[in-house]
């Protein structure tokens, strides 16, 4: 039987990219961790880090543990995942787009105080 | 052709479908992570998600999760050599880690539900169980099709089609981790942040 090949990696490479994705994935929730329970970092942008972190770490698993990236042309799998991306951008920050300016203009209880602080207009 | 190379042609196909089921259930996801940043500030007169975290519990569910990730990768190597007592160790490795993952999570579920924090309570709780929970409920599918992938293995060996199912199924594996650190960095990490 002809073993599968996902890519043409001799299998040292292949453990050695688990082993790094591996560790590597532990150091960044590690540090993301810390920042988070020790303070370290301001708490108006211990958020914002904490994001990139994890932003950091998918791609380290999608490239190591997925093999994203790794295929011969034509990258069928990166297109998909860039059209993902794309649907979940649209998806999740239209989502809170909308929302955020349905609660600005639709809140009953904050509208006064909206239209009052930020249009100009008073009573 | 061959038939060597016909069926590595056949796989490829079988792969990459199933990459692009992944990529939609990123879409999934993507919902619910959007239905959860919506409704987060909503709290009723439930709690807030920072009076509902427990950091370090959730750091140990993490460390599980990602360890089994890359033991399954580990299996999948070892089965590539044709090691198949060694791959099927991994495998319960894979399980045993998956299963505290989720059996940690269910206590998780459990504490806060006994607490009078179920998911009926608040938008922001149901937003919550309903994201979490429908990631648990991929590991738990995902625990099922190792012992599926377990008996196959001891009944068939490390055929072709069996290869081909064990490539799938740490695609899925890895996958459900790259989720889960959105989870535990937007909805824990974040979510802790008074």
């Amino acid at each position: 039987m002809k073993p599968i090949v996902a890519t043409t990696k001799p299998k040292s490479r292949l453990l050695l990219g688990y082993l790094t994705g591996f560790v590597l994935s532990l150091i960044l929730t590690g540090v993301a961790y810390i920042a988070v329970t020790e303070q370290l970092i301001p708490s108006n942008a211990v958020g914002a880090f904490v994001v990139k972190l994890a932003i950091i770490q998918i791609a380290v698993q999608l490239i190591f543990f997925l093999h994203l990236g790794q295929e011969s042309r034509p990258r069928w799998k990166l297109t998909v995942f860039f059209f993902m991306l794309a649907v979940l951008v649209i998806l999740v920050f239209g989502s809170l787009w909308i929302m955020e300016n349905l609660n600005y203009n639709m809140m009953p209880d904050q509208m006064d105080q909206h239209i009052i602080n930020d249009e100009g207009v008073h009573h | 052709m061959n038939e060597a190379v016909i069926t590595t042609h056949q796989n490829d196909k079988t792969y990459f479908g199933f990459w692009t089921y992944l990529m939609t259930d990123i879409v999934l996801f993507a919902t619910l992570f959007a239905t959860y940043a919506v409704l987060k500030n909503g709290v009723a007169h439930g709690p807030s998600s920072h009076q509902i975290i427990d950091l370090p519990f959730v750091l140990i569910e993490t460390i599980l999760l990602l360890t089994s990730s890359f033991m399954s990768g580990l299996a999948l190597l070892a089965a590539r050599a044709g090691k198949r007592q060694l791959t099927a160790a991994l495998l319960v490795i894979v399980f045993g880690l998956g299963a505290g993952f989720v059996g940690m999570e269910l206590s998780e579920f459990a504490k806060l539900a006994s607490e009078g924090h179920g998911w009926q309570v608040s938008a922001f709780l149901s937003a919550f169980f309903t994201l979490v929970g429908t990631h648990g409920l991929h590991i738990t599918a995902g625990l099922l099709w190792i012992i599926v992938l377990g008996m196959q293995i001891g009944r068939f060996g490390l055929s072709s089609s069996v290869m081909r199912r064990l490539t799938l199924f740490t695609m899925f594996w890895h996958f459900l981790d790259v989720v889960w650190i959105a989870i535990f960095t937007i909805v824990y990490l974040m979510g802790s942040l008074a």
